[in-house]
């Protein structure tokens, strides 16, 4: 067995690798880098860091495997930045961890693997494969609070039969520990952020720092009327209620924005409610499932018992067993049959 | 084991290693002090200084030693653009490494006049384009001697003379850390005011280079403190490595036509080999004048990165000449500036021989290239 690892510098990808190795399995290490700073120069903080790699640079030679540096900043821009953006623009809500495993990560992963003579493709990921009659089946990580099942419901059988995901039987306390064990020196880095190159700032100054413009436009009541003016569309997601620039008696949340029009709509709580969404482009792990299953639609949000149908052109309809308050368009929702993934998509439009 | 990549580093020479070898235990004294100990070290230093002034037809005062390759560029570039004497332009080639390219970028951040030169495909420049941006107002020209990727020759002579037709007060820089590797160096049968030399290049220690810095040219130090090298490079002498850079050059004299004869029967043979065994394959700048050390290829339908980690297994070392701090292949301002698309230059590698390479590594070499081409294609 011979597998491709994807180092990120961190302790995850560091014991993943390690446990590998240690199954007796030949190991190649790399790290994708992604993200760049404006002048082409490594960011020093953040994510894809030189320290980051440095660090699974000095794991993968304590762990005795031979270790590359590849550079996807451009394919990452196009893939995911570019995307990031163009959803805020048009008022969607993006989830671009999701994005860069399905453009990016796993895509180059699995055709380098394939032109290394790998048998496989090895991540940090706190999520699990099975195997059962030669199809293989997702499911949440052991531990319910690093379980990332959700940024990987978008893979298919072609990519989850040649992925392994050795972490997602551990609890994080035990990945650290292991860490430690073997003398690896990540063991106490702190766990990374959520969206990378966004880092600890909000979305908004990043899109800021990008130079992104997006057009001003009015701020409407539900009937209509004009209650204010906001300077860009792009500083808006659905459910928000800081920032509205609006000062009206009761509490008034984000509840539609128009890409067209530039015209952010806010309301209620109550309007916020959602009961049922459209959900497109859906990849499913096995096949396709209606019925009843949870939905998630947040990386770390919980999971909704549902009612799932079947929608025209390959979609679903998801109707939510109690209202759902700020979920958004451009939204990836994934399906899961208790703990195991059955698919995803991304949420079109919501009602 | 196949080590195709001397235009990163070079192995030690034997004689580097003699020559340094005394510091082990008799050499350790510095040599700006005043008693026996600091004497013998002050005395290497300076026998050192002598022996890579003789060979370059300089005068010793004339050789600054640095902290390599990079140093000397540094202090080239920006030494003569914030020298209080000059007024400071500066005229250079986006083919120049980055050493030359980023200094000249800082100091045209901080308000110097920045002239980028064009190139034609081959990445050479044109010695009468160099002139015509050459104005009152430039204070140096840098020009590298042989192209660290590609492997190509500028015409420096005849720039140099263009240049200084122009403006005969200009100064003249030269980056020669590859170009001195294959070819003998008269810094006055070059013209040039200024040249830097890599020692790790070809079989001295890393961490060490010189600048040529003629006699009379404006020069403003950059590293400031104890006033060693005449002031113009401040911190107490890595004597060692300077001995064995010093060293390594004389035997890179001595070992002169072997090494061109050697290695340019080996990269001709890798060239033919490949060309025969890879269909498709593309040699950038074959046609023009090139060092004989080095073959840059690119290779339609393969990504390097690829490539390089099936080569590294199967034990050939070779790069793709442009990497990041963090040891990625990054698509080179160098091919770039060529007018190469980035598809193409993620399709490139280089392979670069030495002075120890071994008789019929080459064909050798170019054989197992193809066998993993063929594995990718």
């Amino acid at each position: 067995m011979k597998v491709l690892v994807a180092m990120s510098g961190g302790v995850d990808s560091s014991v993943a690798a390690a446990l590998v190795k240690e199954s007796g399995w030949e190991v190649i290490g790399v790290t994708m880098k992604m993200w760049k700073g404006p002048g082409g120069e490594a960011p020093t903080a953040g994510c894809c860091t030189v320290a980051d790699a440095e660090d699974a640079r000095r794991v993968a030679a304590h762990l005795d495997i031979p270790y590359y540096v590849w550079d996807y900043t451009d394919e990452f821009m196009s893939g995911v930045v570019d995307v990031f953006i163009g959803d805020y623009l048009s008022g969607r809500t993006p989830n671009p961890c999701v994005e860069c495993n399905r453009t990016v990560k796993f895509s180059r992963l699995l055709a380098h693997a394939d032109a290394l003579d790998c048998d496989a493709v090895v991540t940090g990921h706190y999520a699990r494969i099975t195997a059962e009659d030669g199809r293989r089946r997702l499911w949440r990580g052991v531990d319910p609070g690093k379980d990332q099942s959700y940024v990987l419901s978008m893979l298919g059988q072609d990519q989850l039969a040649r992925l392994r995901f050795p972490v997602g039987e551990l609890v994080k306390e035990e990945t650290r520990r292991i860490a430690a064990e073997l003398g690896i020196r990540t063991a106490s880095k702190p766990d990374s952020q959520d969206i990378c190159f966004v880092g600890r700032g909000d979305y908004r100054d990043f899109l800021a720092e990008q130079g992104v413009d997006s057009a001003p436009g009015p701020v409407l009541d539900r009937d209509g009327t004009v209650l204010g003016f906001h300077s860009g569309v792009s500083s808006f997601t659905i459910g928000q209620r800081r920032g509205l620039g609006v000062a009206v008696g009761a509490r008034r949340y984000v509840i539609g924005i128009d890409p067209d029009t530039a015209a952010v709509t806010v309301g209620s709580a109550e309007d916020l409610e959602i009961e049922e969404a459209a959900v497109g482009g859906m990849s499913w792990v096995s096949g396709p499932v209606t019925g009843f299953l949870s939905a998630q639609y947040r990386a770390h949000g919980r999971a909704v018992m549902s009612e799932v149908s079947e929608a025209k052109g390959g979609g679903v309809r998801v109707r939510f067993s109690e209202p759902q308050r700020a979920l958004a368009c451009g939204q990836t929702l994934a399906l899961y049959r208790g703990n195991e993934v059955v698919g995803g998509g991304i949420i079109e439009s919501a009602a | 084991m196949f080590y195709l990549d001397h235009a990163a580093s070079s192995p030690l020479r034997p004689e580097a290693w003699e020559a340094m070898a005394p510091f082990r235990e008799e050499i350790y004294g510095n040599p700006s002090g005043g008693h026996a100990v600091s004497r013998r070290a002050k005395n290497a230093l300076e026998d050192a200084r002598d022996l890579a002034a003789a060979l370059l037809n300089a005068d010793p005062l004339e050789i600054v030693f640095t902290g390599g390759g990079t140093e000397a560029d540094n202090l080239a570039v920006k030494g003569s653009a914030f020298a209080a004497e000059t007024p400071g332009g500066i005229v250079t080639a986006p083919v120049e490494h980055d050493a030359v390219l980023q200094s000249a970028r800082f100091c045209g951040e901080a308000g110097r006049r920045l002239s980028l030169v064009k190139v034609d495909r081959d990445g050479l420049i044109d010695p009468d384009e160099v002139a015509s941006h050459v104005a009152s107002r430039t204070g140096v020209v840098s020009i590298m001697m042989g192209n660290n990727e590609t492997g190509v020759r500028q015409p420096v002579e005849e720039t140099v003379r263009a240049a200084k037709a122009s403006n005969p007060s200009v100064s003249f820089h030269t980056d020669a850390v590859q170009g001195y590797v294959s070819e003998r160096v008269d810094v006055d049968a070059l013209g040039v005011d200024m040249l830097s030399l890599a020692a790790h290049k070809f079989g001295g220690p890393k961490g060490v280079g010189l600048l040529y810095v003629r006699s009379g040219t404006p020069l403003q130090p950059l590293i400031h403190g104890g006033g060693q090298e005449l002031g113009r490079r401040s911190g107490t002498h890595n004597v060692m490595a300077a001995v064995g850079m010093a060293a390594a050059m004389a035997a890179l004299e001595e070992d002169r036509d072997r090494f061109r004869a050697r290695t340019a029967a080996e990269r001709d043979s890798f060239e033919s080999t490949l060309s025969a065994l890879v269909p498709g394959v593309v040699f950038t700048a074959a046609e023009a004048p090139r060092m004989v050390q080095t073959s840059h290829v690119r290779i339609p339908g393969v990504l390097n990165e690829v490539l390089l980690v099936r080569l590294d297994a199967a034990g050939a070392a070779a790069s793709a000449a442009s990497a990041c701090q963090s040891g990625a292949a990054t698509v080179s301002h160098v091919l770039e500036a060529m007018g190469m698309t980035p598809a193409e230059a993620r399709e490139c590698l280089r392979f670069s021989f030495g002075w120890s390479t071994p008789a019929g590594e080459g064909a050798a070499a170019a054989r197992l290239v193809a066998r993993e081409v063929e594995a990718l294609r």
